[in-house]
Order: structure tokens, then sequence, then C-alpha cells
């Protein structure tokens, strides 16, 4: 049971692995703040979908099946849509034309698809869960290495009088500006598959 | 005059591929050799110029006289998903060569977060029905000019000696980089210059 949860997170991990919900993956990763608020509503849409899929998955016909997902995860998507630009317009600003986007996010018409509806209800939470946390840790490993390269500073949730911005010293006066770009992000994904490759490759190796 | 703007615009400034990461699943999948490169190009382009029109009259008849824009997502993406289907099967009934030539990338059309994205973006811009027109035909245009180049980037490519842990995927994304890097040089300041 287990297995289904943590399978998301490294081995089939969505963005390095599948190669799934790139276009969000590189879209808002100029901030680390981004990427977390971005985590957040694909987990919860993820969540969402995976439970009405996984429950109603007898009743649907197969024919229909993939407009039938898409009305499920279009409307967990408006959910997320009303709150995000009710509480945290802030947020729902700067990820703009991505929030809607969550519903072409193929990671989660892929998991409706090849497990949710195969799977108990309680499989498809875990799995969401595993996959929307695995998705969320790709952002931030690429958000983290595209803002600290790019704008010299880490970006993290406001609490209290604290603005959630870590500066790093020496970078953020003459930071690599193209890493927080379009260039810089597709760059920066090339490099982390290959560096995850060559990880899984000596780790083969070395079991050889 | 706008419409020239619109077209440098979603064509080179605002490359849906290159500087907005709209479409990048297909850029990447589908960019293995120029033949179907081309294929997926011209199927996004159609299907963008009609979807953005589409998406257009359905804002403007449907969700803002009814006062229920907030469906904007779903109906959207219902539309799209049915253009496709239509577009398949009236392509499938009227022309048989060019189903055989785009049939297989239509169904993956409908995830593509390009189309989603340019009847997004023109709506948010306040475009009217043939800006809007304008707009889908240059912003599939640009997708059509991006995946066209990568893939005879990576037919090259396929020839030369890659190390291992790049091959394949963080090989493409890369070079997209580097394309990415060249599209810099289009900004809004060479639009003022040409156009005035």
């Amino acid at each position: 049971m287990l297995k289904e949860f943590t399978k998301g997170i490294i081995k089939e991990n969505p963005v390095f692995v599948l190669a799934l919900g790139l276009c969000p993956a590189l879209g808002v990763t100029s901030k680390v703040v981004n990427a977390l608020g971005m985590g957040a509503g694909v987990i919860f849409v993820l969540l969402g979908s995976n439970i009405f899929v996984s429950l109603l998955k007898n009743f649907i016909p197969e024919k229909v099946r993939i407009p039938a997902y898409i009305v499920i995860i279009a409307s967990f998507v408006t959910i997320v849509e009303m709150v995000m630009e009710a509480f945290i317009p802030s947020l729902y600003e700067s990820l703009g034309v991505f929030v809607p986007l969550i519903v072409v996010n193929c990671v989660i018409l892929g998991r409706a698809e090849a497990f949710a509806n195969k799977n108990t209800i309680g499989a498809s939470i875990l799995d969401a869960f595993g996959m929307g946390i695995g998705f969320t840790l790709a952002l931030i490993v690429i958000a983290f290495v595209r803002e600290v390269l790019g704008a010299g500073t880490v970006s993290l949730v406001p609490i209290g009088s604290w603005d959630g911005v870590i500066t790093i010293p020496g970078l953020s006066t003459s930071p690599a500006r193209v890493f927080s770009l379009a260039a810089g992000a597709l760059l920066v994904m090339g490099y982390l598959q290959a560096l995850l490759k060559w990880s899984n490759m000596r780790k083969t190796e070395v079991k050889k | 005059m706008t419409y020239i703007g619109i077209i440098i615009t979603f064509v080179f400034i605002n490359n849906f591929i290159l500087t907005q990461f709209l479409g990048l699943c297909p850029f990447i999948g589908v960019s293995k050799n120029v033949e179907s490169a081309v294929g997926m190009g011209f199927a996004v382009t159609f299907v963008m110029s009609i979807a953005a029109l589409a998406t257009w009259a359905i804002q403007n008849f449907i969700l803002i006289p009814m006062n229920i824009e907030f469906l904007q997502t779903i109906t959207f993406i219902l539309m799209i998903a049915a253009l496709v289907q239509f577009v398949e099967m009236f392509i499938q009934k009227s022309s048989p060569a060019l189903y055989k030539a785009l049939g297989i990338y239509l169904p993956l059309i409908t995830t593509n977060c390009a189309v989603l994205g340019i009847a997004l973006i023109s709506v948010r811009s306040n475009y009217n029905a043939i800006e809007s027109f304008v707009a889908g035909i240059a912003a599939g245009l640009g997708f059509l000019l991006a995946i066209v180049l990568m893939s005879t980037i990576r037919e090259k490519l396929d020839s030369e000696w890659v190390p291992a842990p790049l091959r394949g995927t963080p090989i493409a994304f890369i070079t997209g980089g580097l394309m990415a890097l060249a599209f810099m040089a289009f900004d809004k300041a060479l639009l003022n210059n040409l156009i005035g």
C-alpha cells in the first residue's frame, strides 16, 4: 500500500521521469513561492479527481470517459481558481494563465486514466498524494536552482512581519539573469534530467 | 497595423514554446523527425485559430450575457475537446489524405496547453473576433516554426555523439534552451522599431 505513495516521489517522478506536466514545471518556476503555490493547487486537483474518478469508475461509460474526466478535473480547477483569487490574489496574479491551465496538466488526466479508474479509492488517494508531492518537489528543485542563480534570492511563504525572501549575499547583486528567463528554464530542466539519469546509470553499474 | 503587431508578437516576441512554455509536451515528444513535426505544427495551427475564434464567441455571447464567467475553464476545455473531435471527423470525411497526415496528432491536441492558452490569453487581452482569430493563427505559426526548427536540429543530432546521460530528452531541453536564447533577440523594441 505504501508503495503507491512513494513511487510518485522518485521512481516514477511525474516531471523528471515520466516527463508529464512540463508546461507549468517551467512556466511558474522563476520563484520558489510560485512553485509551492502551483504544487498545492495540483495536489488538490489531483486528489479531487482521483477520488471522484475511482468512485465513479463503474458508472462512467467507457466511450465518454475522457470528456467525463475532463469535466471532473475542470470543476476542481475552477474551485482552486476561485479560492486562490479570493484569498491569495498576489499568487493568483503571478501564476497568471497557468492556474486555469492545470486542467490540461497531463499528470492529472494521466493518473485518472492510468491509475484511478482501475484502483480502489484508498489506493487512489495515496497515489494522488505521492504523485502530487513528487510533482511539487520537482517544481521546488527547478525553482530553487533558477531563483538562486537568476536572482540570488529564495522566496518562501511570508509569515508575519517576515516577507519570506532569503537574500544570498554576493549572488543577489550580480545574478545570472538568464536563469530566471525562458532560456534558463529549459537549460536547467535539461541538466537536471541529465543529472538524474547519470546518477541512475551509476547506481545500476555499481549493482553489476 | 495592429494585426501585424499581433502576428509579430505571437510568432516571435511571445513565441508560445520558447518564451511562454505552452505546448512543451509535443515540442519535446513529437520533434524527433521533420515530417511529423510539420504535421503536428499544422494541426495545432488549424485547431488554435478555430479555437480562439470559437472561445471568443462563447465568452461574449454566452458567458458574459449570462454572467457566468466563472465557468470559463470548464466551457473552454469542453469546447476545445468537442472542436478537436469535430475537426477530426470532418477531415476524415472530406480529405482522407490530410487525415492520414494529421490524424494521429489530433487527439493529442485536446490536452495541448497551447490551445487552451491562446483561448485564455485572447480573452484576457480583450481581443475582438478578428484579433482573436489572427492571434490564434500567429501563435500556431510560432509553434510550427519552433517545432520544425527543433526537429531539424534533432535529426542532425541523431548522427552525432552525445554523452550517455544527455541522450534523449535532456539534450532536447538544452537545445530548446539555446533556441530560446536566440529568440531573446526579439523583444518589444523590435516591434516599436518596425511599426513605430
